[in-house]
């Protein structure tokens, strides 16, 4: 439960906010970045995504067992990726 | 024998006890969702770094202006969403079954553009198997197996977030149904905040479906 209820003022702040990184990233999309499109664009996604997790998903007030709860997911998320990808995107650093 | 307070459960000591309780388990089921989605972005990030000429090409080729629309809609409706979570826990109840209403409209609007685009991606020949021009990719020097490749991530991606929203606009109606009655008070909120947790991370999913589907690399224009 919310202990502390935010303004509704707050909730307006967060969704201009929202609204804004998502007219820069649509709009960094038309300039020539070459291969840093991705890693900015997954920067703002980022950001995005925590914004609403802290702010409209009350992550900040919430319970630190709510915290455990998504930093297992993202433990067991980094062990899916990273032992996948460790395959897939290394294989031509073998020469044969 | 103590008066129960309504809508707690036998097996809770009190409705705050149930109502953490209603939301660290949909926290954990996020965290489950988030290994649901993520083996997609696993394989969509191994097939990218091995074909990424075929992923830039094809990603230039889909409705930008819809999936951004699309976007700012989503974003609205996590607002009305947000604000409905409050205004349960404040107990308005009219204002309440407004936003819960609001939310429902926004995310049906989402699945209607969504379909739109669908038809559009269609009628451009972008559905492997369906229509799709292998002339056509091949004039432009692209591999046409690694444009299918990058189509059919984009549709089992944005196909099972979908999903997920029908399901939760399936279970906002059922809340607004019950908001109307007067079924939540802001001692019995949970429900509310607990489906706002999991509209928020269909949501969040989304944020990241646009830069890695419709983002990838420079374009012209919109569409």
């Amino acid at each position: 439960m919310a202990e502390t209820l935010a303004s509704s003022r707050s909730y307006y702040l967060v969704f201009f906010a929202l609204l804004a990184l998502t007219f820069v990233t649509i709009g960094l999309t038309f300039l020539h970045l070459g291969r840093w499109h991705t890693p900015i664009a997954l920067l703002i996604a980022f950001s995005k995504a925590l914004i609403v997790a802290l702010f409209f998903m009350h992550l900040r007030h919430g319970n630190r067992l709510y915290w455990l709860a998504l930093g297992s997911g993202l433990l067991w998320l980094g062990i899916l990726m990273t032992l996948t990808l460790s395959d897939f995107l290394t294989r031509d650093w073998l020469s044969y | 024998m103590p008066v129960r307070d309504r809508g707690l459960w036998h097996h809770f000591d009190s409705l705050d006890h149930q109502a953490d309780s209603n939301l660290l388990g949909m926290w954990v089921f996020l965290a489950t969702e988030l290994l649901v989605f993520g083996a997609l972005f696993t394989g969509y990030s191994a097939y990218r770094w091995r074909y990424p000429a075929g992923f830039e090409a094809g990603s230039r080729h889909l409705n930008l202006l819809i999936g951004g629309v699309n976007t700012v809609v989503l974003l609205t409706s996590s607002l009305t969403m947000a604000l409905a979570v409050r205004a349960a826990s404040q107990g308005r109840q009219a204002l309440l079954v407004r936003l819960l209403l609001a939310t429902l409209f926004l995310g049906s609007a989402f699945l209607g553009l969504k379909a739109v685009e669908y038809r559009q991606d269609y009628l451009e020949r972008l559905v492997p198997g369906l229509a799709f021009d292998r002339g056509a990719w091949q004039e432009l020097h692209v591999n046409p197996n690694h444009v299918q490749l990058f189509l059919i991530f984009y549709y089992v991606m944005t196909g099972i977030h979908a999903l997920h929203l029908t399901i939760g606009i399936g279970v906002l109606g059922i809340l607004t149904l019950k908001a109307s009655r007067g079924h939540f008070t802001p001692q019995y909120s949970a429900p509310v905040e607990m489906w706002g947790l999991y509209w928020h991370f269909v949501d969040i999913i989304w944020l990241f479906l646009l830069p890695l589907l419709y983002l990838v690399s420079t374009r012209t224009s919109f569409y």
